[in-house]
């Protein structure tokens, strides 16, 4: 479904640069991709999900070339990816409900028909009673639950979650997790990115994912210890 | 499609759509700088096109009414007996509907305007003036000159022209200054709302960008930002135009005595060019917010 062939990434002036990124998300698949902080995780999210555009190699999102696309078409491809940003990225005068139901909005659905899908989404996601409260008054781990759930709401095939647990307890990344597996188990392809290695052997126990160090630029297995 | 469809298709493509326009948070600044400087604008610019219908209607009576006449002028010395050869000529002449000797009355008002009233025309040496009422068609001036040419030589038949031409010119040249300057308030009208479009695109650029992220096309962004600047200049517009109506109605009424500033004015058929005020900066507006966005979508990305 979306594919990295040879890419790379420079951003040019001497700064974070990538290549020789082979990396395929197929339907079922999770990925956990860690590595140290400044490695160039979220640049290439940001490759996954038609950001940032590869400056060598390919990019694919869903069998076509993001080089290739227009801007339009990265809009409609991002359609069927949920990403999960590490700070959320709501709009903050909007009431939670809304800011979930803004992927249907922006795509032209009948928001109004899919009330009771994105309600119970969030009670899916644990925030069923604060889906009219705005962003701000949220704690970190509904933010983040409350994000996932928006990137759900459209259904995507593919679920790309960055630093998800970065600023929540160990017991919401466990319950994080949990929803994430579940939704692997539903077939979605999920990837990831998280420096947080506990979390990583945890997840051990509920899915069968593949973990990617990005070291120098380069990405690779890691290692056994994990 | 019908009719309805299709109206409402075109108001979304103009205007956006409401649950775009949820999307922007809402603001304050910018948003009074838009109607307040959409409000002046159509206050100016009624007053433009006031200039313009006056400086159209002007024209067209100074032409209209200098070109229904002639004047023959005749010589100070003339005897009655010429005059009347050149009544009897002018009455006979096919295009002429009337002619007639202008009295002492008559000229005197002529002169008051530069010499006072009471003026002692008896002791002036003034020309006998004939005035010379055509009818439609008119005659040939210039036959009819050639026979009076005759009977009295020293006689002069003045159509006006002289004096319509650069009067004419004038209002011409007036009443394209009028549209010339509703040109120029559209234009700024434009550059105000795209500044203000700019500030509120650069104010809510990570809006935007949450937009783009989850999947919305640039034409829904632009739609949210147009609806609402659009919307604010139509507001302002609206009041713009009203008031501007209401400083016109107040006008003192037109009179021929006092010429174009009473001229200035709407009248009768005229109103209904009004409405176009507000739509033409709801219209300036739209594009204005359309390209701002645009802009402002490219560097984003």
């Amino acid at each position: 479904m979306i594919e990295l062939r040879d890419a790379a990434y420079d951003y040019g002036g001497g700064g974070l640069a990538l290549r020789g990124l082979d990396l395929s998300l197929a339907p079922g698949s999770f990925h956990f991709l860690t590595g140290p902080s400044g490695a160039g995780k979220t640049t290439l999210l940001k490759l996954l999900y038609g950001e940032l555009r590869p400056t060598g190699g390919a990019a694919l999102l869903f069998g076509s070339d993001t080089r290739a696309m227009d801007r339009d078409g990265v809009s409609d491809a991002r359609r069927r990816i949920g990403v999960v940003h590490q700070d959320c990225r709501f709009l903050d005068h909007l009431p939670v409900h809304d800011n979930v139901a803004l992927p249907l909005r922006v795509a032209g659905g009948d928001v109004a028909s899919r009330a009771d899908d994105v309600a119970q989404l969030l009670g899916w996601v644990g925030l069923g009673a604060r889906m009219h409260a705005r962003p701000p008054e949220l704690s970190g781990g509904e933010r983040q639950r409350a994000a996932l759930a928006r990137a759900l709401v459209m259904d995507p095939d593919v679920l790309i979650a960055d630093e998800p647990t970065g600023n929540v307890d160990w017991d919401m990344s466990q319950r994080l997790l949990t929803l994430l597996a579940e939704l692997n188990r539903m077939g979605k392809a999920v990837i990831v990115a998280t420096h947080d290695l506990a979390l990583i052997r945890a997840a051990k126990a509920q899915v069968a994912a593949r973990v990617l160090r990005l070291s120098g630029g380069a990405l690779s297995a890691a290692g056994a210890d994990l | 499609m019908t009719p309805r469809d299709r109206l409402a298709a075109w108001a979304e493509a103009w205007l956006g759509d409401r649950d775009a326009d949820r999307v922007v948070p809402p603001s304050g600044q910018t948003a009074w700088l838009t109607v307040a400087s959409a409000g002046a604008m159509a206050f100016l610019a009624v007053f433009a096109l006031a200039l313009a219908f006056a400086a159209g209607t002007l024209a067209d009576r100074w032409s209209q009414g200098l070109s229904d006449a002639l004047t023959l002028r005749m010589p100070t010395d003339a005897t009655d007996a010429q005059v009347d050869a050149a009544l009897t000529i002018l009455r006979t002449t096919p295009g002429v509907a009337g002619a007639t000797v202008l009295d002492d009355a008559a000229q005197a008002a002529l002169l008051a305007p530069w010499l006072g009233d009471g003026v002692p025309v008896d002791d002036l040496p003034l020309p006998r003036l004939i005035d010379v009422a055509l009818g439609d068609p008119g005659p040939d001036v210039e036959g009819l000159r050639l026979r009076l040419a005759g009977e009295a030589p020293r006689a002069v038949l003045d159509d006006h022209g002289r004096w319509r031409a650069p009067l004419v010119d004038a209002a011409a040249r007036l009443r394209l200054l009028s549209w010339a300057t509703l040109g120029l308030i559209a234009g700024v009208t434009a550059a105000i709302v795209t500044l203000a479009a700019q500030a509120a695109l650069a104010a809510n650029a990570e809006v935007i960008r949450v937009l783009r992220l989850i999947g919305a096309r640039d034409a829904f962004v632009v739609r949210a930002f147009a609806r609402r600047f659009t919307l604010r200049a139509l507001a302002g517009a609206v009041l713009g135009t009203g008031l501007g109506a209401l400083a016109l109605a107040a006008l003192p009424g037109a009179g021929d005595r006092i010429g174009l500033l009473a001229g200035i004015g709407i009248r009768g058929a005229q109103w209904t060019a009004l409405p176009l005020v507000p739509i033409l900066a709801a219209a300036v507006a739209a594009l204005a917010t359309r390209g701002a966005a645009a802009r402002m979508l490219r560097r984003i990305d």
